[in-house]
Parts: structure tokens; sequence; C-alpha cells
């Protein structure tokens, strides 16, 4: 009963968040053609425009193929067997306040440790809810209203602000863009949008939380953050889903604009399902992420902890337009079991002087397949441009993997572009030197995992970095070995 | 304190202990000495319960416990302190951070109540003066980048911290300077008392100029094959091991 036998224990315990809530779901039929788009697009009311750009995107999906270059491996899916829209039934379009929605939905939150009452509320955290395709309550609007802030769901901004969606959306992310962004441009249900006024800092954290919980059905929400000039947001995202046999595809496209002086900080702490010890079920997590820092100085931070999902494919990327604007990339992402991530980042410099930062580090264990995928172009324009990479890989037993796929395109002689990487493992020696000093095999993992990972977790705003290393702990449990 | 009876242990299908008797009582040195390979260092580690090494036959006891049946972390909070031969590096996790969690999870495991970080600083600056050991250390990571006498000293700078009852030194002077080799024996002789026994294992005779045992044992492919006072280290210092193998061949005949 030693180092080597328990570190295998070490990852087993069950995902917390699995549970089903019974509500009554106001679903389409399965299967995609234009007829399940208009529906989707009438049930919520949209403008000519929107259902336009919908028909569009669908119309392109169609002429491109399922893209496989990834290092992922799933069977084939069945694009006809999804469900493309589920939402609770609610009375009207959507609930006018708190009071409306079904008492089942705010046990839910509560027991994801969510509260949706304002009262209640984590000071300093405004959450919008987005239940399957719908978002269900959003909290501290009027607060941020006086302020001009605009906090809310997505099809309310199509509603009330059909100006700034109409001018931004899929300015970042075309619905040409890639396959599942093309199938999110059709077919999107909900989702989070804010706008940031000139010069206003958002004094309190923004933040989106995604529940799945019908089955067989694809979430495919959309955000659009918007910074004005002199603007500040830090935004938070956080994701669980039931536990089901079967596979769930989760396809969502976030697109931010920051504009002169703006700043936009946005993390996320991705918990879908990942699938049981074998490797059934789990959700598939295909998600395009990608910030415009269109303005001068302007800046946004991706931090990412991506603990869940069968399988996770994305790339929080940023296009440094703006002279002098900076881009950053924090990411802890851990497989554990049959997960596989194929994860990281682009970089695009355009303008001069543009700067950016990657700090990723991917933890393996059990099974799991880790890789990061990481590009850094520097245009011919992008005089100055510099760039610092980090990736480091730690192990944890012997069936697992890591793999670093670093792409570098510079096409401007005074870039400055730095590359490192490291891949360790928690070895036998070092839980026997905790272990000797009376520290438990569970507790030396959670300690070397951590360390490992704090240059990332310091990004994390407060809430969210506690939180993190409670589901990094509990991610790992049972893996060592 | 410590009974070893007719212990055995491999590793795979190699066996390197072989038959080990031991008695150690409260408040005694003993030194454990011998050539590379007799097995000194692995009797050391299954004193400290590392499961790379299968006992198969034997018993130690640990103030009437069946030591043999804990685990090491166990062990650690019974009162078992091993100062290793080759501190393992920890990168990420600070020097500081680790002692705290070792020192308040043995005080857990002993009910006793856990050191709030500003207790836990007080102590450590106490402790570190004696040890004549640098501060910045402990905001480094765990032995990551010390050198070889700083993880030595780190070591038995730990040792100070967890006051274990029984603590063995494996090879503790190996790759110290001589001045390095004083402050650690400086430092473990400040911590002798009549209830703490140790057991250092060292190939050569010289710490023992400074640590002076009440008993010398010598191992000679993986058992005692010689127990005395001081006065046997400095035997086999001015003989060494090989005339000692010849007489030890002869005797085993």
């Amino acid at each position: 009963m030693g180092g080597a036998d328990s570190i295998e224990q070490l990852t087993n315990q069950e995902y917390k968040y699995g549970f089903v809530t019974e509500v009554e779901e106001d679903s389409v039929p399965p299967g995609l053609n234009e007829e399940i788009i208009r529906t989707i697009s009438a049930k919520k009311h949209e403008p000519e425009f929107m259902l336009e750009w919908r028909l569009r995107a669908y119309r392109h999906w169609q002429t491109m193929p399922e893209p496989h270059w990834a290092n992922v491996h799933y069977p084939p899916i069945d694009y006809q067997k999804i469900v493309y829209y589920s939402g609770p039934k609610g009375k009207g379009l959507r609930p006018r306040s708190l009071d409306e929605v079904d008492p089942e939905i705010i046990r839910t939150y509560e027991k994801l440790g969510i509260p949706l009452r304002e009262q209640e509320a984590l000071a300093g955290v405004a959450v919008d809810a987005v239940f399957d395709s719908v978002s269900v309550a959003t909290t501290f609007k009027e607060k941020l209203a006086k302020l001009g802030i605009i906090f809310c769901s997505f099809s309310e901004a199509v509603q009330e602000h059909p100006e700034l969606v109409r001018k931004y959306l899929g300015s970042v992310v075309p619905y040409t863009d890639n396959f599942f962004a093309a199938l999110n441009s059709a077919v999107f249900s909900d989702g989070s949008f804010c706008y940031v006024p000139k010069g206003v800092r958002c004094p309190m954290e923004l933040s989106t939380y995604f529940r799945i919980n019908a089955q067989d059905t694809g979430q495919f929400e959309r955000t659009l953050i918007i910074a004005d000039e002199g603007s500040y947001v830090s935004y938070l995202e956080g994701c669980t889903a039931p536990i089901r046999d079967a596979n769930q595809l989760h396809a969502a496209v976030v697109e931010l604009v920051a504009l002169d002086n703006a700043q936009i900080k946005y993390s996320t702490v991705q918990n879908w399902y990942p699938g049981d010890k074998e490797g059934k079920g789990g959700i598939y997590n295909f998600v395009t992420k990608r910030g415009k820092c269109l303005g001068v100085n302007s800046k946004i931070s991706w931090t990412q902890l991506e603990t869940g999902s069968a399988i996770t494919w994305k790339y929080p990327s940023c296009l440094l337009m703006g002279d002098n604007s900076v881009g950053e990339f924090y990411s802890v992402a851990v497989t554990n079991n049959y997960q596989q991530a194929d994860t990281g980042t682009k970089m695009i410099h355009i303008g001069r002087n543009t700067k950016s930062t990657i700090v990723s580090k991917g933890i393996s264990a059990g099974h799991g397949q880790n890789s990061y995928r990481g590009l850094v172009k520097i245009l011919k324009g992008a005089a100055g441009a510099r760039n610092y990479s980090e990736c480091d890989s730690l192990l944890i037993g012997d069936k697992c993997g890591a793999h670093t796929f670093p792409y570098l395109e510079v096409r401007n002689a005074t870039a400055q572009v730095e590359h490192e990487a490291t891949t360790s493992k928690i070895g036998e020696d070092q839980i026997f030197y905790c272990r000797q000093r009376g520290i438990s095999t569970e507790d030396a993992v959670s300690m070397i995992v951590n360390g490992f990972c704090k240059e990332v977790f310091r990004e994390l705003p407060m809430e969210f970095a506690v939180e993190a290393q409670k589901l990094l702990s509990i991610s790992l449990e049972g893996s060592v070995g | 304190m410590l009974k070893i009876k007719n212990l055995y242990a491999r590793v795979g299908e190699r066996e390197i202990l072989r038959g080990i008797d031991l008695e150690v009582k409260a408040g005694e040195v003993h030194a454990i000495m011998g050539p590379n390979g007799s097995g000194k260092s692995t009797l050391a580690q299954v004193l400290a319960g590392r499961d790379v090494y299968k006992v198969t036959e034997g018993e130690v006891r640990f103030e009437g416990e069946n030591l043999l049946e804990l685990n090491p972390e166990t062990r650690a909070a019974a009162g078992i302190f091993l100062a290793f031969q080759y501190p393992v590096e920890i990168p990420g996790v600070s020097n500081m951070y680790f002692l705290r969690a070792a020192l308040n999870n043995l005080r857990r495991q002993r009910g006793l109540p856990e050191l709030d970080a500003m207790d836990f600083l007080e102590l450590v600056q106490q402790k570190m003066q004696a040890l004549e050991m640098s501060e910045s250390l402990l905001n480094r990571a765990v032995n990551v980048g010390f050198s070889g006498g700083e993880k030595k000293r780190n070591e038995i700078f730990q040792l100070a911290l967890l006051e274990p009852k029984l603590a063995i030194l494996d090879e503790t002077d190996s790759g110290l300077d001589i001045d390095a080799l004083k402050t650690v024996a400086d430092g473990v002789n400040s911590l002798r008392s009549r209830d703490r026994s140790f057991i250092v294992v060292t190939h050569y005779q010289r710490l023992l100029n400074y640590i002076i045992p009440d008993f010398v044992h010598v191992m000679y492919k993986g058992r005692i094959v010689r127990s005395g006072d001081k006065s046997l280290a400095l035997q086999l210092e001015q003989k060494g091991y090989a005339e000692m193998d010849d007489a030890v061949v002869s005797e085993l005949v």
C-alpha cells in the first residue's frame, strides 16, 4: 500500500453534477433542414436579417466537410439525429422575472452552487443562466443598466439591440470560418450578450452558466462581448451537464471585440460531463472562441480550465489588429480516463508592436490524451511584434499521452518569438517523499498539480481560482498510478 | 523503541535484506556501515515504507506496533523520519508550503491543532538559525536548484521541524564538504535527546567523528555481520571493507 499502488487509485471520483432536472421541454424534432431553422427563428420572434443570416450559414455549412485534423478520435456524428432546439416550456418568449422561471430550474442552479436570486448571489458577480438552448435568468441587470452596460441573453439582444447585433455578429467568427462555426450560426439558440460603453469599467464579474439538460440535444450557444473605447470587463463562463450514456454535441461560438484602449478578460471553467471510466458518454466540446483587438492599445486575455468533456477541441484566439494591442492565453487542460483534448490558441499579429503571451499547462492521467496546438502568426506589417509561448505537460501514470504542435509563421524580421516546452511526470519518488513527510498521496498529487498550474490560476478571478483548484483535485482523484 | 527481527526484503526477484536483527532503544544512536550494495539504504527505505521493496519475512515493531502494516504517512505520524540520500525535487511547490503541509498533516494525525501561517513562520525562523540555512531556500521550490549541501541541510532542517521519535539518516554525509558536514552534524547533535533515537547510515566513518554513535553495526550482503561500539568504526576505517570481507567470509564459512 505505497506510492505506486495509490498513485493508480487517485482519479475515480464520480461526476457530481450529473443529475437530470424534470422540466417540461419545448423541443423541435431531431434533424436539420431549412424548416427547422425557420422554426427556431420563429420561436424566437427574430427579425428578418437574423433568419437570412442563419439560412446563409446553413447553406454554406452544407458545402463543408467535417474537419478531422485534430488529434482526437470519435465515431461519426449523425447530424440528422440531433435535436437543435430545446428549452424549458415557459409562458411567453422569456421570463420577465425570476418568479416566472420554473422553480425546478432555479433549484437546479442552486444545486450547482449558482444562486440566481440576486440577494443571495455572490457579491459582485452578475449571472446569466442558460438552460439547454434558452437563457432563463440574468441577474443584476438594472444595476448594470445604470452604467449603460448591456448584459442580457442573446435572444433579448436581438430584440432590443438589433443594431449592435447586426454590426458585430459574425465580425470576428464569420459563418464561413469553419464547419462547427457554420453549424452554430445556422442553429444557435441563445447565449449571452454584453456591451460595455465608452470609458466604463464594469464593476462586477459578469458570468454565464451553461447547463445542458435534455437528452440527444446539441447545445449551440453564442456569446458576443463588445468593449467600447477605454472600457474594461471581466467575464466568466461555467458549464456542466447530466450523466448520459450517449455523446452530446456542444458547438458554441464566442466573439469578443475590444475597441481602442479597451480590455476584456474572459475566463472559463469548463466541466461538461466527461464520460464514464470506460469512456462511454460525455460531451463533445467543439468550440470556436476568438477575440479581435480592433483598437489601439486594446487587450484580450483568455484564461481557461478545461476539466470536463469527452473531447475538447478549442483554440481561443486573438486577432491583434490595433497597434500595441495585447493578446494572452492561459490554459490548464486536464484529461483523465479516456478524455481527449486538442486545445491551444492562435495569436495573429497584424498591428505594430503587438504582444502575445501563451502559457499552456496540459495534465494527462489515466488513458487521457492531451494535445497543445498553437499558431503564432506574425504578418508583414506587424513590426516589433513579440510573442512568448510556454507549453508544459504533466503526466500522471504511464498510459496517458501529451503532444505539442506549435506552428510559427513569421513574416516580419523585427519580430521576436520565444517558445519553451517541458514535459514532466509525477514520479513515485515524489509521492513517496511527500508521504514520508506525512502528506497523503491525494494531497501530494493535488499539491504538485496545483504547483504546476499556479501561473494560470493566478490569472483567474479570486472566486474562480478557489473553485478551479477544487475542481482540479476532483477531476484527478483516483488518477495517480 | 524499534525491534527488527529476521527481516527479509526484495526488489523483484533480487533479495537484498537477508535476515536483519536490530534493536534500538529510546535515546540511542546506531550507526550502520557497510560497503556499497550491502543493503543499508534498502533497510532505511523499508523502515519508511517504500513499496518498491517487498518484505518477505520477519517483523518490525515500533513502540510495540507492527510497523509493516502501516502506510508511509502513518509511519511518519507515528514518529519515523527518513532523511533521504537523494532528496527529491518537487517543481512548483514552495519549500515553505510543503513544510507547513507536512507539519500540519502530522499534527492533525497526532491530534494537535494546526499552526497558522504566522506561528509557522516563527517556528521556522527559530529552527533555521540553528542550521545556518538561508531564508531564501524557503521560497524556492522543494529541492529544485538546491546544491548538494543545501539539499542535505534541508533534510536536517525538516528533521528539526517535524521532531520525530526515530530519525533515519541515509548517507547524509555523502556529497558534503567538511564545513557543511560539521553544520549538519551540529544540527543532529542538538536534536539528540533521551527520547529521540537515530539510525545513521553511512559509508564512511568520517561523519561518526562528529555524531558519536552508541553502537556501530556492519552490514554485509543483507545481514548485520558485526556489532560493537564506536571503536568498530575506527577499525573499519583502518582496515577497510575488503579485509572485513575476508574476515566475514571466514566467519560465515
